[in-house]
């Protein structure tokens, strides 16, 4: 341990490096981030908390939860799926698929939002064969779902495919060794290989999610009590000049998702660790 | 013998169906999308859709947007290579903060990270008198649209060379400076060349999400025409104009940005894997 | 080492910097030949201002010899009016309702009195709020009452979070209130009942259009009247224009922004600029772009495009702005409780 610390402090630029990543970061995020903080000190404290726990907050807090959560849930699944088999297969047209996964990265959310909302409207590509059998796509929280689970895909692939791709080698061989079926190999060895990278895609977007408004705002419908976004309120309360109570809610999601944030950082160091001491 | 063929058949089987389940996810989710926007920019024939580019305001977006990302993307780079360095290289208290404050910015709605900008240097927020004095415009000026942009494609350098230089560990490095190197030697012999690949995957992602933003921008740019329109602004505004076919038009150049942008990461990824392979 | 570090933070410092100096130069208009003028708007007033700018450019240069460049700005109401207040520098404002001048007008940045500066309540043009139904009129609409009838479903943007709506709102509650004789309880329910019949609404006026004619959502379009035939002209002969027996008058109001005309040197040419909105020329451009001008001669001339259909005011039954905004849109206020889940 004290011979690793030594080690470590061979390599130079330490300071420097600390210095400035600390300085930069507090030029671009802290600071600005603390304004947040200080608008909503203006407000009492009795004032704060009727705002953020207003009947309409609270709804679309719901709302913003649960349609995260759930595209991150789909993202999970079909994200590790989509790892999976970028890695192990080889298939006709498999780096074209591989190099598409980013680009809910690379389009711009509005541009996103207006598309799918052109597919998925009643009189949409997609939406009118739902529309003919009577469900509703875009505008309710199923279409929220959607530009969700698109702006999400990303992060779970992307966490998990290197992992994989670690793994492929020592897959092969443990199956020569152990004769076991693929079932057995698949729950014992990979699956918690790559558990914790899919929690991280998962975390990911999921928050990602949470602060989403580019995409979700076309397709949404905007109704309240239902179909009524986070950052939608914001800009809600923005337009009636009350920067306090947009920088109120503002600050509930921030903390929210510095939490979510921080314990899978945390939980992925100490999942780190423990794999260096085997 | 039999057995084994069947075996052999059922893995082939379920291998093409997961295939098939996989490109079906991406196929709806993705490939669609993409073909939405370009089925409508080419709605009124190719030549109306190059007529949508030739016109001052939208060159004048395509110019900002440019300028955006030159600026902002250098700047998150260089940032991105030295907190990785000392965050991937050392060990301190506090990293995890340090990491989750970093990862931040993937998290912020990109209107609450426009928001904080005005409340800064708007002229009710708090540095907002003494810009008045000096009589220097921050938002609603070319200043905000880069900070703000800088802002949200804040991560991307960083987190995409943190795991990468985790793994590759100290010895290199340790090897170079018992050899002699100073330290800038050793950064540019050992440690650029070992990340260079994901570096330039880090800063593809930035400089398409650098040209792509919205939300933040909009909320700081003030939408002058011709003046403070960045490409996606510019979008909005022709699709509020019910110039769809334009505005599409526009929207597929950003589009093809992207897929440039992503051809370029896979050439990054293929020369990576030879390098790996080689080495 | 401390030597590299300084560097880093400086090269942090320069690139900011060089920004934004490169924004200083150019904003003093003082000098003589050319000018430039920023008008902040809101969205549907940017076929009207295209056109005007160019009018009010050679007049100007034709009259005292300067070239005049006019930069508009165009987005929700409330935006823009916050963009002002919060630093964009517009010489002159156009918005959608007085309260959103009214809110610039605290910050110290207009002159209290603005709405009396100008003739008409500082509004040069008027509208109104009328229905944009499909072809034909399959679901037979004729006015507010058949808004509530249960199958029909009416688009109109979030009072919340655009201007245009506010006037949507307050237009169907004042018709309720006539035809109840000021019964505030029954409007209530009527309007209630309108909202229910609404399955999406948009955050913007022009983002309801596009629900309504690109989408096929919705059998009437609640729409101001210039926006109405601005959409039936834009996006085909597949619409039609229905007219209330009684709607609201809308008042969009104009003026400069005194600090910033000030600073900027262009007092003079920004109230040339609102004079010129009042001029034949100006009151004919507006009624081209379907806004119901103030002049006599020119509306008598687009009579057949404006038909008459009784009008009342926001000072007539609601008290002005400032009052309806806070009875109706703010939060906890009465829209907000048609949403509340019983």
């Amino acid at each position: 341990m004290l011979k690793k610390l030594i080690r470590h402090r061979a390599l130079p630029g330490f300071g420097l490096s600390m210095g400035y990543t600390v300085v930069y970061l507090s030029l671009i995020i802290l600071i600005p981030l603390a304004v947040l903080f200080l608008k909503a000190s203006t407000l009492s404290f009795t004032e704060f908390w009727r705002t953020v726990t207003d009947e309409r907050v609270v709804a679309s807090y719901k709302l913003t939860l649960w349609t995260s959560f759930f595209a991150a849930f789909i993202n999970l699944v079909f994200g590790t799926l989509i790892a999976w088999v970028l890695v192990l297969y080889d298939f006709w047209g498999k780096r074209l698929a591989d190099a598409i996964v980013d680009l809910p990265f690379a389009l711009p959310t509005a541009i996103a939002g207006i598309a799918l909302t052109t597919i998925y409207a009643p009189n949409g590509w997609i939406g009118k064969y739902f529309a003919a059998m009577g469900i509703k796509i875009a505008y309710t929280p199923l279409g929220i779902m959607i530009a969700l689970t698109f702006i999400g895909l990303p992060f779970v692939v992307r966490s998990v495919q290197p992992v994989l791709q670690d793994l492929d080698t020592r897959y092969e061989e443990a199956a020569a060794t152990l004769g076991a079926n693929s079932m057995q190999i698949f729950f014992k060895i990979i699956f918690p290989a790559i558990f914790p990278a899919m929690m991280t895609g998962f975390a990911l977007a999921f928050a990602r999610a949470l602060g989403e408004y580019g995409s979700v705002v076309f397709i949404s419908g905007n109704m309240p009590m239902k179909t009524e976004i986070i950052p939608l309120l914001i800009i809600t309360k923005l337009e009636q000049f009350n920067y306090g109570g947009a920088a109120a809610i503002a600050v509930v999601m921030l903390l929210f998702s510095f939490i979510l944030l921080f314990l899978i950082n945390v939980w992925q160091w100490k999942t780190a660790k423990k794999q260096q001491m085997i | 013998m039999n057995e084994l063929v069947l075996e052999v058949k059922f893995v082939s089987m379920k291998k093409w169906l997961l295939i098939g389940v996989a490109l079906g996810f991406l196929g709806l989710f993705i490939v669609i999308p993409l073909l939405a926007v370009f089925s409508e920019a080419l709605k009124k024939g190719i030549q109306l859709y190059f007529a949508a580019f030739n016109d001052a305001d939208a060159l004048s977006a395509i110019k900002l947007t440019l300028v955006t990302a030159a600026i902002s993307v250098p700047i998150n780079t260089v940032f991105g290579i030295v907190a990785a360095w000392a965050i991937a290289k050392f060990d301190f208290r506090g990293k995890n903060i340090l990491i989750t404050l970093i990862d931040i910015p993937f998290a912020v709605s990109p209107v609450i990270a426009g928001l904080v900008f005005v409340l800064l240097f708007g002229s009710q927020g708090l540095f907002g008198s003494f810009l008045a004095a000096l009589d220097l415009k921050i938002v609603f000026a070319v200043p905000g649209i880069v900070l703000a942009t800088i802002f949200v494609t804040f991560p991307f350098v960083v987190r995409e060379l943190i795991p990468m230089m985790q793994e590759q560990g100290t010895e290199e490095e340790q090897a170079a400076m018992t050899l002699g190197a100073n330290g800038w030697q050793m950064f540019f012999r050992v440690t650029l060349p070992n990340i260079k690949w994901g570096l330039l995957y880090g800063v593809i992602l930035c400089i398409a999400r650098a040209m792509g933003e919205f939300g933040a921008v909009s909320v700081v740019s003030g939408h002058i025409r011709g003046l403070t329109n960045t490409i996606p602004l510019h979008v909005e505004i022709l699709y509020n104009e019910y110039n769809f076919q334009a505005a599409f038009a526009m929207a597929s150049l950003l589009t093809m940005l992207a897929l440039v942008t992503l051809g370029l990461k896979s050439l990054v990824e293929w020369k990576t894997k030879k390098y790996v392979n080689g080495g | 080492m401390r030597k590299i570090w300084m560097m880093m933070v400086s090269f942090t410092l320069l690139l900011g910097a060089a920004g934004c100096s490169a924004q200083t130069a150019g904003s003093k208009n003082s000098t003589k030949h050319t000018v430039e003028l920023l008008n902040v708007s809101y969205d549907p007033t940017r076929e009207l201002y295209e056109q005007f700018n160019k009018s009010f450019a050679s007049y100007w240069e034709e009259k005292t010899g300067q070239k005049v460049t006019i930069k508009q700005s165009h987005g929700g109401s409330g935006a823009q009016s916050r963009a002002v207040i919060d630093g964009l520098e517009a010489d002159v404002v156009t918005l959608a309702l007085a309260y959103d001048i009214d809110a610039i007008a605290k910050t110290g940045k207009i002159s209290s009195d603005w709405q009396k500066r100008l003739a008409n309540n500082s509004s040069p043009y008027t509208s109104t709020i009328v229905f944009l139904v499909r072809k034909g009129n399959p679901k037979g609409i004729k006015d507010w009452d058949d808004l509530v009838k249960k199958g029909v479903s009416v688009i109109t943007p979030n009072p919340k979070t655009s201007g245009g709506a506010r006037w949507n709102f307050l237009a169907a509650w004042g018709y309720a209130l006539k035809k109840n004789n000021g019964d505030e309880q029954k409007a209530k329910e009527f309007v209630t009942k309108l909202y229910h019949n609404v399955p999406v609404l948009d955050s913007g006026a022009r983002g309801a259009t596009t629900t309504f004619t690109e989408k096929g959502i919705g059998d009437v379009l609640i729409a101001w009247e210039n926006e109405a035939y601005l959409a039936k002209k834009q996006l085909g002969n597949q619409f039609d224009i229905v007219y209330p027996s009684v709607s609201i008058l809308a008042e969009p109001p104009v003026t400069f922004v005194d600090q910033i005309a000030k600073k900027h040197g262009t007092e003079k040419v920004a109230k040339a600029y609102l004079d010129y909105l009042y001029s034949p020329e100006g009151q004919e451009i507006a009624a081209q772009n379907y806004y119901r001008p103030r002049d006599k001669q020119i509306i008598e001339k687009y009579h057949s495009q404006f038909p008459d259909i009784h009008l009342f005011t926001i000072d007539e039954l609601f008290g002005g702005w400032t009052k309806a905004q806070k009875t109706y849109f703010a939060d906890g206020g009465i829209f907000d409780q048609i949403y509340k889940p019983k």
